[in-house]
């Protein structure tokens, strides 16, 4: 393998190990596994085969499109209350799962997400219908908190009886007089969680966006989407805009409000983090409204400095931007300082990140200021224009799975459409500016890097064997398995226990943590028990 | 004790059916439980001389776990004991998990019990076999012999064929077999001969054919089997001969469900379809 100290530049070329791999699945399943995985070219950007069923039997990272939509798109929102309509496992495990932080602005302000609300199903339930009890934890969740909205998420069994529940939310809507609205999410319904991420999109523009009359609070005004505050990331990134002058009218959905959604078209701007789970909004509202829209990335400092950068640019202002200038260069020399005390003891180690459907992009970025090269990393529930670039958009199979999920028919909202932006946006563009760019993951990776759609258990054990990386970035279902194998996993949907990881604090927090996990030879002075015997030998018989 | 279940067409008369025949098992000294295993819960009006019975998904909605098995189980004619299963109005919940949790909950309060002697349990289910749930009674440890009530008309054999097919299913896993089927006659061309040979070709027999008369539907008007309503009819007597076939039954198969090319072969070949 790679000798590190010398040349982790070098990438060697992982067919061998791709190869190895697939000779132990049965041949349909090799055939199809083999187009999730692909040698990077930077410049060329291979097909990836992204966003298709896993095939059953797999140990896969992905989450369902519940979770997707619960957990990831609406958790965070803490003025909502948000029942799970299911059993109680559904709700109970995507209640605060991913560690999202909220701060109310008073004290007196509402904040749900200590609660976990569920409608518990039973047997009974499903016999004869879930509806009657829907109403009752509606109402009842009414009574005692009297929410301004509430949202009801379906699970697997809402959609196998049937259960209508949008007709129960207009119904609840209009005896409560507050803002009620479902979701038709349950779990199988798509690919993976980003079927959900798409529900939750069109759910919250049609129920929620622009119910509100507009406002101007500030001169800059913008929307950050897809920023979750996992760790406390969005307190971080609301620092350095509340010190730049910059508006932010809402974030989606990081230490957000329904209410701040409500008049989220009060933005110029709205900039996209997480490309994967918000850009439907982000498209929505620039046919709706005329806002356009950046991808931006506030992980790494270079990339936030870049990003804040792209900012003051679209608002072509010389005092933002000196502000900008400033700040940028008051965080960078603390970063640096950190950097510099930290980077020879991880240069030349190597990442390897299998997570979400930005974050194994993102994070790279932080590596890459550590000198620590990303020798392989995927998606779970990307999809190809996250690998290869908003550019393939248009050659993208559409198939029953994608079609399964609504694509709203969005048209201008002639009263409030921002025609001045819509010009702005003309006249930046001929100066060379980028607007809806994303290039994908693939575009920063080193040739020769392994890309790996929807990784499995048996590849990662497997590549892990090959690449000997001297970090894992998963989630936790990956943590502990990892581990045994003596590598250290850095969790990027929870952070673990640390965060926040975005800006520039967020940089130095990440540094350190890198530093404590990968500058230690702890992993090598344990002896697991499986080392001196190896193998658990069992037998089984079917009684057949 | 023997377990059945009985299958067919919806419409096709397996509620009558059963309990006339059930009526000529109890002549014949036979102790019997009937289970119902449809949502509408009509499965034992004859029996009971009415619709009058809570079902057990009413009985647990409304009295939670704690039931009795005397809440849910209601003698009927000959001291049949009559249960219906029941199930959520129609176009809400899931009536075939209904029919998993009644039955289960008929065995975990001891429906069965040796006390009760039983000679015979009947499972009356709905029409098709549309889900997991309409499957239940021939699943593993339930019931043993299946018969499906069929008439000459290509819908109702056609339903029967599939109704092998999930026979055949259940059989490879569990132990259930196909006892044969009753032809409950709609006066087709060629009937009895048609159905023997769909049945020959299933791999089973016929094992009673069941002219129509209208003294059935003049009993069923009055809540009561053909048996009870007019013992010395000689339609009476057809179900008392088919109790007398079922009991004596000993040719237990797994059905060869047909191909649809098949199955209209025999249509043609005995002249329905032209």
């Amino acid at each position: 393998m790679t000798d590190k100290k010398k040349n982790n530049k070098v990438i060697p070329d992982p067919a061998a190990a791709i190869e190895e791999i697939v000779s132990r699945y049965p041949k349909k399943v090799a055939k199809k596994r083999q187009k999730a995985m692909v040698m990077n070219d930077p410049e060329q950007k291979p097909e990836i085969q992204a966003n298709v069923r896993t095939v059953p039997g797999i140990i896969t990272q992905r989450g369902c499109t519940y979770a997707g939509c619960k957990g990831v798109i609406l958790g965070p929102t803490r003025d909502v209350i948000n029942i799970t309509h299911g059993p109680i496992g559904c709700g109970f495990y995507s209640w605060l799962t991913r560690r999202n932080q909220t701060k109310p602005e008073k004290p007196t302000d509402e904040n749900f997400m200590p609660y976990c609300f569920s409608t518990d199903m039973q047997d009974e339930n499903i016999v004869f219908g879930g509806e009657i009890k829907l109403k009752q934890a509606i109402r009842e969740a009414y009574e005692i908190f009297k929410p301004h909205a509430i949202s009801i998420f379906s699970t697997c069994p809402v959609g196998l009886i049937g259960d209508d529940v949008h007709s129960v939310a207009r119904e609840m809507k209009k005896e409560l007089g507050i803002t009620i609205f479902g979701f038709s999410c349950e779990g199988y319904r798509g690919v993976s969680q980003s079927a959900g991420h798409h529900i939750a999109n069109n759910g919250i523009f049609n129920h929620v966006i622009g119910t509100d009359e507009p406002r101007r609070i500030g001169k800059f005004q913008i929307n950050l989407m897809g920023e979750y505050n996992i760790g406390g990331d969005a307190f971080e990134l609301e620092r350095l805009f509340e010190e730049a002058g910059i508006t932010l009218i809402s974030t989606f959905s990081g230490n957000s409000t329904i209410r701040s959604y409500a008049h989220a078209q009060s933005a110029d701007l709205n900039l996209v983090m997480c490309h994967r789970s918000i850009n439907y909004i982000a498209e929505m509202m620039e046919v709706k409204y005329g806002i356009p829209w950046i991808k931006i990335n506030f992980i790494g400092a270079e990339s936030t400095a870049k990003s804040l950068r792209k900012v003051a640019e679209f608002f072509d202002d010389a005092e933002l931007t000196k502000k900008v200038e400033s700040i940028i260069k008051r965080e960078m020399g603390k970063v640096k300082k950190v950097s510099k005390e930290i980077r020879p003891n991880l240069e030349g180690k190597l990442a390897m990140l299998f997570v979400g459907g930005s974050r194994a992009h993102h994070y790279q970025d932080l590596f890459r200021e550590l000198g620590i090269t990303s020798i392989s990393a995927g998606y779970e529930f990307a999809h190809r224009d996250d690998y290869e670039g908003r550019e393939v958009i248009p050659n993208i199979k559409v198939d029953a799975d994608t079609r399964n999920i609504e694509d709203l028919e969005v048209v201008k909202d002639e009263s409030q459409y921002r025609e001045d932006l819509v010009k702005k946006k003309k006249l930046l563009e001929e100066k060379g500016y980028n607007f809806k760019e994303y290039r994908g993951m693939m575009s920063e990776m080193e040739k020769n890097s392994l890309v790996v759609d929807d990784i499995s258990h048996w590849e990662s054990e497997k590549l892990i064997e090959y690449f000997k990386p001297d970090v894992f970035c998963a989630g936790i279902k990956e943590k502990y398995v990892v581990q045994k194998m003596g590598v250290p996993l850095k969790q990027l949907h929870s952070y673990d226990y640390g965060g926040p990881y975005a800006g520039f604090e967020g940089a130095i927090n990440f540094y350190r943590e890198m530093e404590r996990m990968l500058a230690t030879k702890i992993w090598k002075m344990v002896d697991p028990p499986w080392k001196a015997e190896p193998e658990i030998v069992g037998s089984m018989n079917i009684n057949v | 004790m023997r377990k059945i279940a009985i299958y067919g067409k919806g419409g096709i008369g397996k509620s009558t059916t059963t309990q006339n025949t059930i009526a000529g098992l109890v002549e014949a000294g036979k102790n019997v439980m009937l289970v119902g295993c449809d949502p509408k819960a009509d499965s034992t009006r004859l029996l009971l001389g009415g619709l009058a019975q809570q079902t057990v998904l009413d009985t647990l909605r409304e009295e939670g776990e704690d039931i009795d098995i005397d809440d849910i189980v209601k003698p009927g004619y000959g001291g049949v004991r009559c249960v219906e299963s029941g199930g959520p109005e129609p176009g809400v919940g899931c009536a075939g998990r209904g029919i998993i949790t009644s039955i289960n909950l008929l065995e975990q309060l001891g429906g069965w019990d040796d006390k009760y002697a039983i000679d015979y349990t009947f499972y009356d289910v709905l029409g098709d076999v549309v889900c997991g749930g309409f499957a239940m009674p021939i699943r593993e440890g339930k019931a043993q012999e299946i018969y499906i009530v069929v008439s000459g008309e290509m819908m109702a054999m056609y339903a029967a064929n599939n109704i092998c097919k999930g026979i055949r299913k259940f059989a490879e896993a569990g132990g259930v077999r196909l006892g044969g089927l009753i032809c409950n006659s709609r006066k087709v061309d060629n009937e009895a001969s048609m159905i023997e040979e769909l049945a020959k070709s299933l791999g089973t027999k016929m094992i009673h054919f069941v002219p129509r008369d209208n003294v059935v539907q003049r009993a069923e008007i009055n809540r009561k089997t053909v048996i009870e309503f007019e013992p010395d009819n000689i339609q009476a007597d057809e179900y008392r001969a088919l109790a007398k076939a079922i009991d004596e039954n000993k040719d237990f198969v797994v059905p060869t469900p047909l191909s649809m090319e098949e199955l209209e072969k025999l249509l043609i070949d005995f002249g329905i379809a032209n």
